[in-house]
């Protein structure tokens, strides 16, 4: 308690704060609470809620819409599959930030379930239906291509960084270009090139489906980030545990994988955090090419329903909600990975 | 990021696309379609009364309704439809790539998205126009006196160029706020970021009535400024997939001139009426010219019902936006709906 008061109004400057603030919470508060809360209709009931008037919250728009919006176009009948496919990825990123799992069955955890989720959503085999992957869509996609997109995009970005400190000339150039070229476009550029130009350079159908064709296009931006930021953990390296690791009879391959990769990873694990919480947020541009995550699957959801449009902020919210709970998962795990 | 114009990237890609695409694709549309057992048609990512998806994941709306129309016609089955959802800026790309066999997505009909974007439109299935929505706060009972004004609109879509066209045909300064989504535009304006609101006509009666804050204190402006002929497009190089969207859609607009229902459609094969005969197929064989059966058009109005039923479901007295025919009405009812004739 007393180190509660000297911290908010330990100096004349700290308690100015700290009143001013309380006098905007005293202000704003009670009227959030009584929108929100109080005065909110939680039933599917649309004319309660047109008979607020917006005096409250209409989260009735959540419990009718929330299938939808969480589980996209994903057939109806079937919504187990893709709940548990996002439980499973969810389930790990939990695990993650928990700290439960460690080392390999950490890693092993972060790709192992996206990658059971895909069959799972897919189906088409033990009397599972098979589900075509233009209908997956809301969170389960989401977290997929999140999962998978740093599933990818960490061991491939690991691969650039060490090939372009590579003594070869001609390898450095071509990744210091490919680098660029991925650092240089947006990725709402590479998704459009992923979906339209991709499937010419394949004969007939072969083109692999969109869901694909944009999973490759997330993993090759994503990790010409992670190679820089890796690149650049490499470099911060001392040089004198490389030697004092070779004078004791170390393999120059032992010595990158237990000492120098270890020790990179850990430092620079809040930049990879970093990249993971901006990937998870950059899946929603995959809209544009008509696959409907999250935030996707509440725009189709919502902007052509007559009765529910009007309340479109409180669905805003509740994307907003869980995209935090994501970001706050992946916020965590790097706390964890910095101190193990 | 917020500079990268998608559409005009989508553009590009789409004449290269155009450029590529094989011409292996004539003629055999029908012949895919039946194969698949599966129409694929590109709706809207969600506009009122035209393509949505309900809470279930059905898809609802006049657009939709044609496409089910299309599939009964075709596949003897209105479900057998793939829906795929297509924003503003993928449609055209989509169409032109051969991902969907028909665009039914409330798309305007004009010269140069007839000619340049290698489509074809089958028709016009609603005639729309664009108007504007004001606070009645502004005392502006015309568009003409909306000098100086800056209007909210959406970007993507023929309605940022036709309020720039109507600014200078009327020698008034019209500043547009443009935004990239529907409700985003929509929220600036009712948070009075701009002082007029533009879109299609068929929109802003309803976004007075149920989205803004206080209806009253909102008024549409009488006139329109432009013209929308909303209709179904195909990909060139397919004629005869092309006269079967076309025909499909004059089936639905000549069923309701004729007075066969959904619900009367079985009963009216006892007509006399040789003009009714004939659309049901009871009499001469029109589907065989087609490459369909007899019974299509009998099967399109089966599912769907006439135009007039669809527009009443979708659109009009039955349905939230409660439109009324106007412009849409049967050619002998004041509207402009005239059916090429079905023999």
């Amino acid at each position: 308690m007393i180190a509660l008061r000297r911290a908010l109004f330990g100096d004349p400057l700290n308690a100015a704060l700290s009143l001013l603030i309380l006098a905007v919470l005293a202000l704003t508060l009670p009227s959030l609470v009584d929108w929100a809360l109080l005065k909110a209709r939680f039933a599917p009931d649309v004319a309660a809620c047109e008979a607020l008037e917006r005096s409250g919250a209409c989260w009735g728009v959540v419990t009718e819409k929330a299938r939808f919006i969480v589980l996209g176009r994903y057939p109806a009948e079937q919504g187990w599959r893709p709940a548990l496919a996002a439980g499973l990825i969810a389930g790990s990123w939990v695990a993650a930030a928990s700290g439960w799992l460690r080392g390999r069955a950490l890693i092993a955890a972060l790709t192992v379930l996206p990658l059971l989720a895909l069959p799972l959503l897919a189906g088409g085999f033990a009397g599972l239906d098979a589900v075509p992957t233009e209908l997956w869509g809301g969170l389960p996609l989401t977290l997929l291509l999140t999962g998978l997109g740093m599933a990818g995009a960490l061991p491939l970005g690991i691969a650039v960084a060490y090939g372009r400190r590579a003594p070869l000339p001609l390898l450095r150039g071509l990744l210091t270009a490919y680098v660029e070229l991925a650092r240089g476009i947006p990725l709402v550029a590479a998704l459009f090139v992923a979906s339209f130009l991709l499937p010419l350079f394949f004969p007939g159908d072969l083109a692999p489906d969109m869901l694909w064709r944009v999973l490759i296009a997330i993993v090759l931006f994503a990790a010409a980030y992670l190679s820089e930021i890796i690149r650049g953990g490499l470099q911060a390296f001392p040089e004198g545990q490389r030697s004092a690791a070779a004078a004791l009879g170390f393999s120059p391959w032992q010595i990158q994988r237990w000492i120098v990769l270890p020790q990179v990873l850990r430092h620079v694990a809040p930049s990879l955090t970093n990249s993971a919480i901006a990937l998870f947020k950059d899946t929603s541009l995959v809209t544009i090419v008509s696959l409907y995550e999250l935030t996707g699957a509440l725009g189709l959801a919502l902007s052509g329903d007559a009765q529910w449009r009007p309340f479109y902020l409180e669905a805003w919210l509740f994307i907003a909600a869980i995209y935090w709970l994501g970001c706050a998962l992946l916020a965590r795990i790097s706390q964890r990975l910095t101190q193990a | 990021m917020t500079r990268f114009r998608p559409g005009r990237l989508a553009g590009a890609l789409a004449f290269t696309t155009l450029l590529a695409t094989p011409s292996a694709f004539a003629g055999k549309t029908l012949d895919a379609i039946k194969a698949k057992g599966q129409l694929t048609c590109g709706v809207s990512t969600g506009v009122i009364g035209f393509s949505a998806a309900d809470s279930q994941g059905q898809w609802k709306g006049l657009d939709v309704d044609l496409c089910k129309a299309l599939a009964a016609a075709v596949l003897g089955n209105p479900d057998k439809v793939r829906w795929v959802p297509l924003s503003s800026q993928q449609r055209f790309t989509a169409i032109q790539s051969g991902e969907v066999d028909v665009l039914s997505r409330n798309t305007t009909w004009s010269l140069t998205r007839d000619a340049a974007l290698g489509l074809h439109f089958a028709g016009v299935s609603y005639y729309d126009g664009q108007g504007f929505l004001v606070p009645k706060k502004l005392k502006v009972t015309s568009a003409k006196q909306l000098k100086n004004a800056e209007v909210c609109v959406q970007s993507g879509t023929t309605t940022e160029k036709n309020l720039a066209d109507y600014a200078r045909a009327q020698g008034i300064k019209l500043k547009p706020v443009v935004f990239d989504k529907f409700e985003a535009s929509l929220k600036a304006f009712f948070s009075g970021r701009c002082q007029a609101y533009t879109t299609d006509a068929s929109a802003l009666a309803f976004i007075r009535s149920k989205e803004a804050p206080a209806p009253d204190d909102y008024l549409v402006l009488p006139e329109l400024i432009s013209k929308e002929p909303l209709g179904p497009a195909v990909r060139r190089g397919d004629d005869e997939w092309f006269a079967i969207v076309k025909w499909t859609l004059n089936a639905l607009i000549e069923a309701e001139e004729l007075g066969i229902t959904q619900a009367r459609v079985d009963s009216l094969k006892s007509s006399p009426d040789p003009a009714v005969q004939r659309f049901l197929g009871v009499g001469e064989d029109l589907g065989k010219s087609l490459g369909l059966d007899r019974e299509w058009a009998a099967r399109a109005i089966k599912a769907v019902g006439n135009y007039g039923e669809i527009f009443n479901r979708n659109l009009g007295a039955d349905s939230p936006l409660k439109l009324p025919r106007g412009l849409n009405a049967q050619w002998n009812k004041g509207g402009l709906m005239y059916a090429q004739p079905l023999r």
